[in-house]
């Protein structure tokens, strides 16, 4: 079946089975290799996207079921000015060491910063915790979303603002 | 990576057209709503349906609302509507602390009360929620709805009251005055299955117990009330004496089985002791609510 879904802002068409997933059309149809897939059981959430803004674990949702939403995945992170704030937090505070988890859960981190720009070390942890991190211990990864909440994206109109991202 | 069997994929346009397909399709059609326990099964081969029928669309079986002395919810209300929802909250403390534990955000995004009723395991923590609160179901066919009580609607494991070409539509809940509800629930790990969960919702009356509901999760193929523990319930006083009286008999009424969660006797155990917890809470908030109503000079 003919399966459409807007994609980090563009549409994209691929052939596909009903019982495709969506981590396959983006990884297999699309090469967004970066949403990565851990699990057959929808317990390790690194395959979690946002659709429609919010993060769904695209291993347990068929792309006809997609089909129509938009969905964001981490290549859509980074913007014309750069790193966007989620990703240049995981450079600054080692948010990662293996790199498995890190997509999930900077697609994780955008949503909830989304919501809520100020959140508190519980609501962090509350937000990630479908999602698991064989590495870090999950501290640095903390610390990242924290970063991004004290160094939120400068508006489009200024970017000289973002001079504050280096900090 | 673990794909389900091939199957067809449809998405309905309304409740009329999903049951028509149902229809049409007949006995291999299923519809999926959130798919988050459908489509772990379907890789598993637990399930294989030859049609699948997305109700994802039917944004009118997504709601909220008091009506006729009952909160009434839509099917397709995810977890994460119930959780955000003050209108639940301030009726039906039960349901936040029972959504706090269920599964984990993205996953909360995406399932539905109606799935989780329909999907009918016994660990599901709504169906135990929803028992304790005494919900009507309301069941929807081509010929017509039907409501069912929450004791018929669950048949036991994965078997409910709805039909091949029937459909849940709404959760009907009773707005109890001067009523509390809490749910305890021990799992292994943040966003697990329960090893054990109790809940229970009261209302008092005079200083007594005047209607009791306590349903129990994880706890036995067949056990959702605990028919026992509401008697010893009822009349009582809410103490201690009278909280420990009604998880002893949770306990006695449950049929735990030993598995990797834990022994049969360490269950049995939680029985008791998070029912005794729930009806504490549930107590608790239940003084609360008719301190409340009297200062507001209502009369429950
Ligand atoms: C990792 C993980 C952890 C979880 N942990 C928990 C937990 O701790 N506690 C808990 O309670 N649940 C848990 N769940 C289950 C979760 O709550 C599911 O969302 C829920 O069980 C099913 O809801 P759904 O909308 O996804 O249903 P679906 O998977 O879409 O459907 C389930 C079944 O119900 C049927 N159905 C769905 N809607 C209707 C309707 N309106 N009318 C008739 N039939 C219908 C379907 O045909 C199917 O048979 C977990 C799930 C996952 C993946
Ligand atoms: S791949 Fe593990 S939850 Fe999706
Ligand atoms: S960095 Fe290796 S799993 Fe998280």
């Amino acid at each position: 079946m003919q399966v459409t879904i807007n994609v980090n802002g563009e549409d994209h068409s691929a052939d596909v089975e009903a019982r495709h997933l969506l981590v396959r059309f983006l990884r297999d149809d699309l090469g967004l290799t970066g949403t990565h897939w851990g699990c057959d059981t929808s317990n390790c959430g690194t395959c979690v996207v946002l659709m429609d803004g919010e993060p769904v674990k695209s291993c347990t949702v068929l792309a006809a079921m997609a089909a129509g939403h938009k969905v964001r995945t981490v290549e859509g992170l980074e913007g014309p000015d750069g790193l966007d704030p989620v990703q240049q937090g995981f450079v600054e505070k080692h948010g990662l060491q293996c790199g498995f988890c890190t997509p999930g859960m900077m697609m994780t981190a955008r949503a909830l910063l989304d919501r809520n720009p100020d959140p508190s070390e519980d609501e962090i942890r509350e937000a990630i915790s479908g999602q698991l991190c064989r590495c870090t211990g999950y501290l640095n990864i903390v610390r990242a979303v924290q970063w991004a909440a004290q160094h939120p994206a400068a508006p489009a109109e200024a970017p000289a603002q973002n001079a504050g991202r280096a900090a | 990576m673990q794909v389900p069997a091939a199957f067809e994929y449809r998405r309905a346009s309304s409740v009329e057209d999903a049951l028509a397909l149902l229809e049409t399709l007949g006995e291999e059609a299923r519809v999926v709503a959130g798919g988050h326990s459908l489509l772990p099964m379907m890789k598993l081969r637990l399930a294989r349906p030859e049609y699948l029928i997305d109700i994802n669309d039917l944004s009118d079986l997504d709601y909220l609302r008091v009506e006729g002395g009952e909160l009434r919810v839509g099917a397709l209300t995810r977890h994460r509507s119930l959780l955000e929802s003050e209108l639940v909250g301030s009726h039906f403390p039960i349901f936040h602390d029972a959504e706090r534990v269920i599964a984990d955000p993205p996953v909360r995004n995406r399932g539905t009360i109606g799935g989780s009723l329909c999907q009918a395991d016994p660990s599901e923590d709504l169906s135990a929620v929803c028992a304790a609160l005494r919900a009507t179901l309301v069941v929807r066919g081509r010929g017509g709805t039907r409501a069912i009580p929450m004791a018929a609607f669950y048949r036991g494991p994965y078997e409910t009251a709805v039909g091949p070409a029937e459909m849940l539509v709404e959760i009907r809940l009773p707005l109890v005055p001067h009523s509390g509800s809490a749910y305890e629930k021990v799992e292994r790990k943040a966003g697990d299955w329960a090893v054990a969960a109790a809940g229970a919702a009261l209302s008092l009356h005079g200083g007594r117990i005047g209607q009791a509901g306590i349903a129990l999760a994880a706890l036995g193929a067949a056990t959702v009330n605990s028919v026992r523990a509401e008697q010893a319930l009822l009349g009582q006083e809410p103490t201690e004496q009278a909280f420990a009286a009604a998880g002893r008999a949770a306990a006695q009424d449950c049929d735990p089985v030993t598995d990797g969660r834990g022994s049969a006797e360490y269950k049995r155990h939680l029985a008791d002791e998070l029912t005794r917890r729930a009806l504490r809470r549930a107590a608790d908030r239940a003084a609360v609510a008719a301190l409340a109503a009297g200062a507001a000079g209502e009369d429950g």
